[in-house]
């Protein structure tokens, strides 16, 4: 007996062994035991967190649950959307409105969520428009994009869209210096020194809807502003802002704007800008730009042009904005939760340089100034220095922070995130990404509040990370685990590219506002069909009205004759249903615009100009019920001169059919 | 002894199983059981929505008339497929209308062996697709979800089924539409 127990023990220790034998190695050496419990969560489970996603050229915003890494939605903002309608439908079709006409596509990089007392609250989170310059903001009870404004006087939004601690203001600093709108632009680009301008924008955000309205612009050097983050708690009255291209170059930036061995920080104190405004200084500036809003009620979208903006040239008013030396153009433009370290990270430097907000405040008071830029005081860089991280890495671009007193900072060139600690300004860990990170993002990391927890860096280079799709890879981004004092690698994901940044929220925080669907009676739109009786076909001269409803499982109505060639028709489809979750679709054959996506108790508008006679099916384009696919309909259309009457019918010719039959 | 090899050698044998290349089969064994979690859990009678409109479930839930319809869904194991998005018509005999039926019928149908008896009297009162009552006229035949038809009978403006079961009112549901119904309809035999 004892025999056969040793024998089994052995065999049980054999298998032991050769199971640590079968281990994977190389990458997979990196990840902890426990990674896949930590994010795995549980089928009809929630996420601790909603994640947003910058969609970079994309233009879109993604949602994803943290720590599961799901893609749960991706909000159309900046571009045409063929999953929702958006820029198809004739109700969406004016949020992508701008003064040079519709723009079908841009390129979205940076969102940062309201915020109260500096911290994220979950009503909106607003998105810039790097192309074609704008500010979106999205309302966090529908997932819908609220507002979008147009903003004039700049090139390449990219210093956009960050917040001050009580949502007052949200940033949008240009990339491109340009002439300004009003001037005339028609001039040699080597006139760069003399005819280009830099601005940036504070649009205010009004505390109980939102409404964004640009109250001000500071006028200064032509130059490339990048990044920013506003102060915090002592610092809360200051905005900084990262610039390169000191140099003022105009051509082969990569030589031409790395020249100087420093370029600036920009730290603005916007109370004053503020004070300035109010008390009706600045100049009334002529310019063009679009402000579009969607309103709920109506289910439809406005887009009016805006004319005239407030600007305030700093060369007039010395005491708003400093600049403080940045060695070699800085990036990432990052303000720690106390508001008293601002990280500036210089993509081509050696080093990462702290600056003290104290300090800063004292060189001011003491002007301990190194001469100006433009008219600019510039402060003497020790005198602002709190102190500087040696050696870090290589390529440093962004930093974050987690509450507990460390920032993390990613490296592009060496591939990595590194821990430090912002008081010794000692490297406490480092960890690479898979592969060339280039935003970070911690949960709340860039608020006074930081939630921590975990951290994600989004990634610029994919390769070998996932199964090959040809040569297009989705950009691959990396949760880690930082809540020990090493950093461990959980989960590798595909996103929808290009994200740059992203922000993270306790998922309690929006939940409890979701909307599941739009009240019947309180759909404004001037189209709406209130019940299957009120449905119609209405013609003006060559247009047609259709106002049509879907309710499973048919539309009403769902046969129609009388349209002609020549005819321009709308079918404005209103969605009886006031259940959650049961849109319904619209398409007609040979539209040559898109089909209609429909939410519970809205109305979305179709435009069809039919260009041959004959018969064109309809149907329902979302798997609406067990009956879906009986969810269709006949139009017919006539020559041009047709004497075919309107009629419209749902299971039989109704009553008004007949009568205008009988005509 | 003999019986705690048995132990050890039961304890090897997953162990083997996760390093013989068989992953997926492991996995798979562990979606199956979360699954069942979920199943067990019930389905979309469970979504707590305040806001949308009551489907035909919750409305009879509401109903003090339709006790022992309710009762009898939940036996049949229909609250699950009536809480889907349809859409349904349902007539839905009200509590007198099942006691016009002889003593013991619907203490027979509850009893855990008559359940599929049960499942075809309950489903011999359902429709796919939501009929309005302009829709319903006289001499119609609905083919109900159980398999068997129903024919509709309209005589000034009174809606009667099979010529027994008279339409008292109807209620518009998010999923479908109930007819209130003062009898029982009965499908008829197996053949």
């Amino acid at each position: 007996m004892k025999k056969i127990l040793l024998t089994a023990i052995s065999v049980t220790a054999f298998i032991m062994l050769s199971i640590s034998g079968c281990k994977p190695k190389n990458a997979a050496d990196s990840i902890s035991g426990d990674a896949a419990e930590r994010v795995y969560v549980a089928p009809g489970k929630y996420d601790e967190l909603y994640n947003f996603v910058s969609g970079g050229f994309s233009g879109q915003v993604s949602v994803y649950g943290i720590p599961s890494s799901r893609l749960f939605r991706v909000i159309p903002v900046f571009s045409a959307d063929p999953e929702s309608g958006w820029g198809y439908n004739e109700e969406t079709k004016p949020m992508l409105n701008t003064s040079h006409g519709e723009v079908p596509w841009d390129d979205q990089h940076h969102l940062d969520l309201s915020q109260t007392n500096g911290e994220s609250d979950g009503r909106w989170l607003f998105a810039n428009a790097n192309n074609t310059p704008r500010v979106a903001r999205i309302d966090l009870k529908t997932f819908r994009t609220s507002e979008i404004i147009e903003i004039p006087n700049s090139a390449g939004n990219h210093s956009s869209p960050f917040i001050t601690e009580n949502s007052e203001y949200v940033v949008a600093g240009t990339r491109f210096s340009v002439p300004m709108d009003d001037k005339n632009g028609d001039v040699p680009i080597d006139t760069y020194k003399k005819n280009f301008k830099g601005t940036i924008s504070f649009i205010s955000v009004a505390p109980t809807d939102g409404n964004m309205k640009i109250a001000f612009q500071l006028l200064l050097p032509g130059m490339n502003f990048d990044l920013s983050h506003s102060g915090k708690g002592p610092s809360s009255g200051w905005f900084f802002f990262s610039t390169y291209n000191s140099e003022q170059a105009h051509t082969l930036l990569e030589v031409n704007a790395s020249k100087n061995d420093k370029d600036y920080i920009l730290a603005v104190n916007w109370k004053k800008a503020e004070e300035y405004v109010k008390a009706g200084k600045g100049r009334k500036q002529t310019v063009k730009y679009a402000h579009n809003k969607y309103d709920d009620a109506t289910h439809s979208a406005t887009s009016e042009m805006e004319n005239e903006v407030t600007v305030i040239d700093v060369k007039d008013f010395p005491d708003i904005v400093y600049m403080i030396p940045c060695p070699k153009s800085p990036h990432g433009c990052d303000v720690d939760p106390s508001g008293e370290y601002i990280v500036g990270s210089g993509k081509l430097a050696a080093l990462i340089p702290v600056f003290s907000f104290s300090k800063i405040q004292k060189a001011i008071a003491n002007k301990t100034f190194d001469g100006n830029y433009e008219g600019i005081p510039v402060l003497k860089y020790e005198s602002a220095l709190y102190g500087e991280v040696k050696k870090p890495g290589l390529g440093p671009l962004h930093t974050e922070f987690d509450g507990n007193g460390n920032a993390y900072t990613t490296f592009f060139i060496s591939s990595e995130i590194v821990k430090w600690n912002v008081k010794d300004l000692k490297i406490l860990d480092r960890h690479p990404t898979y592969y060339s990170p280039g935003h970070l993002m911690i949960p709340g990391g860039d608020t006074r509040k930081p939630y921590g927890k975990y951290l994600i860096a989004y990634n610029k280079i994919t390769k070998d990370r996932f199964l090959p799709t040809g040569p297009e890879l989705a950009q691959s981004a990396q949760l880690f685990d930082i809540s020990g004092d090493k950093m461990k690698l959980l989960y590798d994901y595909p996103s929808i590219g290009e994200p740059h940044y992203a922000q993270a929220i306790p998922a309690d925080k929006i939940v409890k506002n979701s909307v599941k669907i739009f009240k019947l009676e309180a759909n404004k739109h001037p189209y709406v069909t209130m019940g299957e009786k009120k449905s119609k076909v209405v013609r003006e001269g060559n247009k047609v009205h259709i106002y049509m409803t879907a309710m499973r499982s048919h539309f009403s109505p769902d046969n129609i004759e009388g349209i002609k060639l020549g005819d321009e028709v709308y079918f404005h489809v209103t969605n009886l249903e006031q259940d959650w979750d049961v849109p319904h679709g619209f398409a007609v054959k040979g539209a040559l615009n898109a089909e209609l996506l429909i939410m519970p108790g809205e109305t979305s508008t179709l435009k069809w100009v039919p260009l041959k006679t004959g018969m064109y099916p309809i149907y329902c384009t979302d798997f609406c019920s067990a009956l879906h696919q009986e969810m269709s309909g006949y139009v017919r259309v006539s020559p041009k001169g047709s004497n075919v009457p309107i009629s419209f019918s749902l299971g039989k010719n109704s009553a008004a059919a007949d009568s205008l039959l009988k005509k | 002894m003999k019986t705690l090899c048995k132990i050890l050698a039961i304890t090897a044998l997953p162990l083997l199983i996760s390093c013989n290349q068989t992953r997926t089969e492991t996995e798979t064994v562990n979606g199956t059981e979360s699954s069942t979690d979920a199943i067990s859990a019930g389905g979309q009678e469970n979504v707590k929505d305040d806001d949308s409109q009551k489907d035909v479930v919750k409305v009879a839930v509401g109903s003090p008339d339709h006790t022992t319809l309710v009762a009898a869904l939940k036996q049949a194991e229909l609250v699950t497929s009536l809480s889907n998005a349809g859409p349904f018509t349902v007539f839905a005999p009200t509590n007198e209308a099942f006691n016009k039926l002889p003593k013991g019928t619907v203490e027979g149908l509850m009893k855990d062996d008559k359940k599929e008896d049960l499942q075809n009297v309950l489903q011999y009162h359902v429709f796919m697709s939501a009929l309005s009552p302009e829709s319903l006229t006289d001499g119609q035949t609905l083919g109900m979800v159980n398999g068997d038809n129903v024919t509709v009978n309209v005589k000034d403006g009174v809606v009667k089924l099979n010529n027994s079961a008279t339409v008292i009112t109807s209620i518009r549901a998010s999923n479908g539409i109930i007819y209130v119904i003062d009898g029982v309809l009965l499908p008829p035999p197996a053949k």
